[in-house]
């Protein structure tokens, strides 16, 4: 039997409310499936299930806030029968027995669903354990009398919800100030040819599938990395975890306040068209609340990009277990010195802040080095 | 397509992208990026939603003359021959 636990979405995540189940009992789940619709302090999120297997309870009630760890569900395995029905005396926690005879059980959240779908709980057949009655079996008598809308509870207010993701970050943030401790570095890189090479490409390009600065910016991070490793993990029970994978958390800003690094998963190998078309889509799915788990919760390093509305440098906080963030200011004309000679350059400022449990300020520095040589060679980062 | 029918699409789509916005309040002669937070990816989704809607292609070379809203409608009258 497979035990499906409310996934850590982030350091930021100590809990979960469950908004809705995406498979019911005797559904086959395939690996990396959503399964369900979590929320958490920031966002609604589609947890995935990284096991294959048949549902074979649905534990969590809709509405129900669980801590990170809490059984969910439990699949059976390929072959796997279901157990036997254990002695009656074994009630489950959160189930209350439906009337004397039978001992038929039943949520108070199967009960209240049924009184508001008009459905007699004494008709059900319960498929849940010991028979009891679930809320996909209240779902399916109100489907089969004519009136099934999807079992969802609704999320939190906006303004809970800003609360809510302003305690989280703080909770993140201090404990990263707390844990870690941060060197900071900093470069200024000049821009020139990269985005001389930019303009030529998109001069090519239709509009819908024309780059940013930002996807160059972050392909190099993720390149650099390969060079790097001990910038690219996570640290956890006291050692660090190098990942060879390179997904990248993108800062992004919402619109009503707060923040959402969410990943942009294999960005080391992945062209930069494609690159483009995945950082839009997540940027525009972080900002309607559309996220999966494992966007949430795989991102090996942070990226901040403060775009061409920004301030000129940014120096950040890690995201923990990561243990790097690379930040990038405004891209901005200055004066440059180069071979005798001054000129005038688009440059941006990138710095680099790690944890000095794991790297050194010297390593950090070359990293950044890297990074800067990376876009002198634009055409490159088309790989 | 007269300019206001130009201007009545080019706030929806900026509201789709910002539907905090407040169509009366924006200045039509002021930076558009002064008055309504917008980050690169915005813009490049203003600019791509109004390609949608219009049909006209906007090279990036023209971004740089598209500062104010007035500046858009006007851009866009000419691209659609108005």
């Amino acid at each position: 039997m497979i035990e499906f636990k409310l996934p850590s979405l982030g350091a930021d995540m100590d809990e979960g409310t469950l908004l809705e189940w995406k498979v019911k009992p005797g559904d086959v789940v395939k690996k990396g499936q959503v399964i369900a619709v979590v929320d958490t302090a920031k966002a609604a999120v589609d947890v995935e299930c990284w096991q294959e297997g048949t549902v074979h309870e649905l534990v969590a009630e809709i509405g129900q806030k669980m801590p990170v760890g809490t059984v969910m569900a439990t699949l059976l395995e390929a072959g796997e029968k279901a157990a036997p029905a254990a002695a009656p005396q074994a009630v489950l926690p959160g189930m209350e027995p439906v009337g004397t005879v039978g001992r038929r059980m039943i949520s108070p959240a199967a009960r209240k669903h049924a009184e508001e779908k008009g459905v007699d709980i004494d008709k059900l057949v319960g498929t849940g354990p010991h028979g009891a009655v679930t809320l996909a079996d209240v779902d399916k008598a109100a489907a089969a009398a004519g009136a099934a809308p999807a079992v969802t509870a609704p999320a939190a207010p906006a303004a809970d919800k800003a609360v809510e993701m302003r305690k989280a970050i703080a909770a993140a943030m201090a404990r990263s100030k707390r844990e870690i401790p941060h060197y900071y570095v900093g470069e200024d890189i000049p821009l020139a040819k990269a985005l001389a090479w930019l303009q030529a490409e998109n001069a090519r390009r239709p509009m819908a599938e024309r780059l940013l600065p930002a996807a160059l910016l972050l392909k190099a991070v993720a390149l650099a990395l390969k060079r790097y490793p001990e910038l690219n993990g996570y640290f956890r029970e006291g050692s660090f975890v190098s990942v060879e994978r390179v997904n990248l958390g993108v800062a992004v800003s919402l619109r009503q306040g707060g923040l959402i690094a969410p990943a942009l998963l294999g960005a080391d190998s992945k062209p930069l068209t494609r690159l483009m078309q995945e950082l839009t889509d997540l940027v525009a799915r972080t900002r309607a609340g559309s996220l999966r788990s494992s966007e949430m919760s795989e991102a090996t390093i942070t990226v901040t990009n403060l775009g061409d509305q920004g301030t000129q440098s940014v120096f950040g906080v890690i995201y923990p277990p990561q243990v790097a963030l690379v930040g990038f200011g405004r891209v901005i004309e200055r004066p440059w010195a180069e071979a005798g000679g001054l000129k005038v350059l688009p440059v941006v400022t990138a710095s680099l802040s790690a944890d000095h449990r794991v790297s050194d300020g010297h390593r950090g520095a070359l990293f950044l080095r890297e990074v800067a040589d990376l876009l002198q060679r634009p055409e490159e980062l088309d790989i | 397509m007269i300019p206001d029918d130009i201007r009545a699409v080019a706030i929806a789509t900026l509201k789709s992208i910002a539907p905090e916005i407040e169509a009366d309040e924006l200045r039509g002669d002021r930076p558009l990026r002064n008055q309504v937070d917008l980050d690169s990816m915005d813009w490049l989704n203003f600019l791509l939603g109004l390609n949608r809607k219009l049909k006209v292609e906007i090279p990036e070379a023209d971004y740089a003359k598209l500062v104010t809203m007035d500046d858009v409608v006007s851009y866009l009258g000419r691209k659609l021959g108005g």
